[in-house]
């Protein structure tokens, strides 16, 4: 029998679970000093996420999904765009919205139940997440060819979790990205859980990266527990992107290490000893453990890094339990550009009864 | 001034918006080389190009989604979807993220896009080609559902409908697409959305309608005028947000109300119009509220399609019954 076509699926590492390096790091890794901000923003989103918890525990956030132990695929992939580039993000992403300048405040707004926790007054363009899962993807498809209508050297990055490749958007998605060579990367954060159901129980398919060879794009692994790789990847995916070579799948390997969600309780289908041995491989301490052995990071460090973070979030927490809740006429007054006549006697209507906030 | 069908009237609207604006852009199955399989885009690829004028491949979540990523980056993309049969796949689309996007950013990134489709029956297609599916779409807050249902309002409606800043669906009922033509002046000018248009005057009765169904009411109108019976016909247009007063008026004026639509019974936007008139015009009210629509039926095959489909004779034995209603 002959070969009618054939592939193969790179995976990049440059650190090991221990924090060993395992290869020659890239260029913006030369510096070890240089990996700090890498670190700090991870640091930095779980204080946030560990807050966000404690504040939906106690009844003044809503349900809050957890990016414990996918810290590095938001910041891997964040810190490689251009702010000129537009962010599609899932409902986990935190971390890399935080690094495109999203603020703390904006964070607890959107998840406490407020709109205007949208209205990022930093990345204008990154889109507010999304919950309905793989539905973004078409959208990074529209932005990019919006982007190379436009002539301009940009791309858009989605993001989305396992569970979202078996869904047709994605794969609609990177097809259309495919026949057109867009600029978009499309990243997978693999943490082998959909709420309740594993990876295997997804697809057949040996790794998720290789759905990108139906769609005629590259598709590779990273491991998304290593900052290093994650960015990595995506500075070479962004590269492609921008020089006119189209679209690339990064499947970015890591663990779910919370509950799917505040509202979840992870004990009705996995067991401790299922999880902990992911807790060895988690992407914190492995850079941590990389920086310290090369004399860039001390326990004093980590202290002072984690009281400014405490210090910082628990500033814009209380910022946002003095923020008003918007007129409940808000939700009229941003459905259309200008109301329709006949929504106005509903806006009135409502206004009349004096729904107070 | 030249006469045009439905469809040429659409092409013409299209042509004009896409001068007028550059950020203005065609995608669908079929639009470029083909013209569309109903020719609504016909000379477009030639004229404008392919980066405007852009073929898909079969995918109709992609055709949606991708124009809510356009327009989220402020191009006007006007994207076609086949058949009503098909439009399925982008109402999770169009609810979920075009309908949404300006509320859920207040402001920040909106959605000026159209997302046309022939629709309704009356051709003898095949199965999933005949469908009625303005009420889908138009239960979802944030989408304007309009139906043009003439030559005429089909090019400025359509030109209004892409200069709109949020997202339209645009149904253009296909049974209509070459049954007349009309004068229509391609001067560029729209036609104002959240408007119902009375196309003709009358005392007795108000009979309420929209795309292909106008021109069933059209001819029931007529028919009852030799039988001394003087119907008013409003033409709803744009189903969603609905002009309720323009409806009012006439019933008020008339005190009989007949609606006809060609989606089924259940739930059909009729349901709507009656519980406005019921709320606000009920002591205007000579007779009860007759709705002429299809079955609760799946849409049949063509062999049945007649039997199904409302006609003008249904309309003119609705409206006797409720003027004789004591």
């Amino acid at each position: 029998m002959l070969t009618a076509a054939s592939f193969t699926i790179p995976f990049t590492r440059y650190l090991s679970a221990q924090g060993e390096p395992v290869a020659e790091m890239p260029a913006f890794a030369r510096d070890v000093r240089d990996l700090l901000p890498l670190y700090k923003a991870m640091v930095r989103t779980r204080i946030f996420d560990e807050k966000a918890i404690a504040l939906q525990r106690t009844g003044r956030l809503g349900t809050f999904a957890s990016s414990l132990g996918e810290e590095a695929v938001g910041v891997g992939v964040a810190s490689a765009m251009r702010a000129e580039d537009v962010l599609l993000p899932s409902f986990r992403e935190q971390s890399a919205q935080l690094w495109r300048g999203v603020s703390l405040g904006e964070l607890l707004l959107y998840w406490g139940g407020d709109e205007r926790g949208s209205n990022f007054k930093g990345p204008r363009e990154d889109f507010p997440i999304c919950i309905p899962v793989a539905t973004h993807f078409p959208h990074a498809v529209g932005v990019a060819l919006a982007m190379r209508l436009r002539g301009e050297k940009r791309a858009a990055v989605a993001i989305a979790g396992d569970g979202a490749t078996s869904k047709g958007d994605f794969y609609e998605a990177i097809n259309v990205a495919g026949i057109w060579r867009l600029p978009v990367v499309f990243v997978i954060a693999n943490n082998q859980w959909a709420i309740s159901v594993p990876r295997r129980a997804q697809t057949a398919c040996e790794t998720l990266a290789q759905k990108a060879v139906a769609a005629g794009i590259p598709g590779e692994q990273a491991d998304g527990n290593d900052v290093i790789a994650v960015r990595d990847a995506a500075e070479r995916a962004l590269a492609r992107a921008r020089r006119g070579e189209g679209a690339t799948l990064i499947e970015a390997v890591t663990y779910r290490l919370s509950d799917h969600t505040t509202a979840d309780d992870a004990r009705r289908y996995r067991s401790d000893a299922e999880v902990s041995p992911h807790w060895k491989e988690e992407p914190i301490a492995r850079l941590r453990s990389f920086l310290a052995a090369r004399g860039v990071w001390s326990k004093d460090d980590e202290h002072d890094l984690r009281e400014s973070c405490r210090a910082e979030i628990e500033r814009a927490v209380s910022e946002y339990f003095a923020t008003a809740p918007p007129a409940p006429s808000d939700m009229f007054d941003f459905l259309f550009a200008e109301l329709p006549a006949p929504l106005a006697q509903q806006r009135h209507a409502l206004n009349r009864q004096g729904h107070a906030p | 001034m030249t006469e045009l069908t439905l469809v040429e009237a659409v092409n013409r609207a299209l042509r004009h918006a896409m001068e007028e604006d550059e950020r203005v852009i065609i995608l669908g199955e079929d639009v470029g080389a083909d013209g569309g399989v109903f020719r609504a885009t016909v000379g477009l690829l030639e004229r404008f190009g392919p980066d405007r004028v852009r073929d898909t491949p079969l995918a109709e979540t992609a055709i949606a989604g991708m124009s809510i990523g356009l327009a989220a980056q402020g191009f006007h993309p006007v994207a076609e979807v086949q058949f009503d049969g098909f439009m399925f796949p982008t109402l999770d689309q169009m609810i979920n993220h075009a309908a949404r996007l300006r509320t859920r950013t207040r402001g920040r990134l909106s959605c000026p896009m159209v997302l046309r489709a022939p629709y309704g029956g009356g051709i003898h297609a095949p199965e999933h080609h005949s469908d009625s599916v303005e009420t889908y779409f138009a239960h979802a807050p944030g989408l304007r559902v309009v139906i043009p249902s003439s030559p005429e309002r089909a090019y400025r409606l359509l030109l209004s409908a892409i200069r709109d800043p949020d997202p339209v669906v645009f149904l253009e009922p296909k049974r209509l697409y070459r049954a007349a033509k009309e004068e229509v002046a391609d001067d560029g000018a729209g036609m104002p959305l959240d408007r119902c248009f009375a196309l003709r005057q009358g005392t007795d009765a108000t009979l309420i309608a929209w795309g292909a169904m106008t021109a069933e009411v059209l001819a029931a109108a007529q028919a009852l005028e030799d039988e001394g019976i003087s119907a008013e016909v409003v033409d709803v247009a744009t189903l969603k947000p609905l002009d309720a007063d323009t409806i009012l008026r006439s019933v008020e004026k008339t005190g009989r109300a007949v609606i006809v639509h060609e989606a089924p019974l259940t739930g059909g936007l009729g349901g709507e119009i009656a519980a406005r008139i019921a709320e606000s015009a009920l002591l205007s009210l000579l007779a009860p509220i007759r709705r002429v629509t299809g079955y609760d039926c799946v849409m049949p095959l063509p062999r049945l399609e007649s039997s199904y489909l409302p006609s003008a004779a249904d309309v003119v034995e609705a409206v006797r019954e409720v003027m004789a209603f004591k």
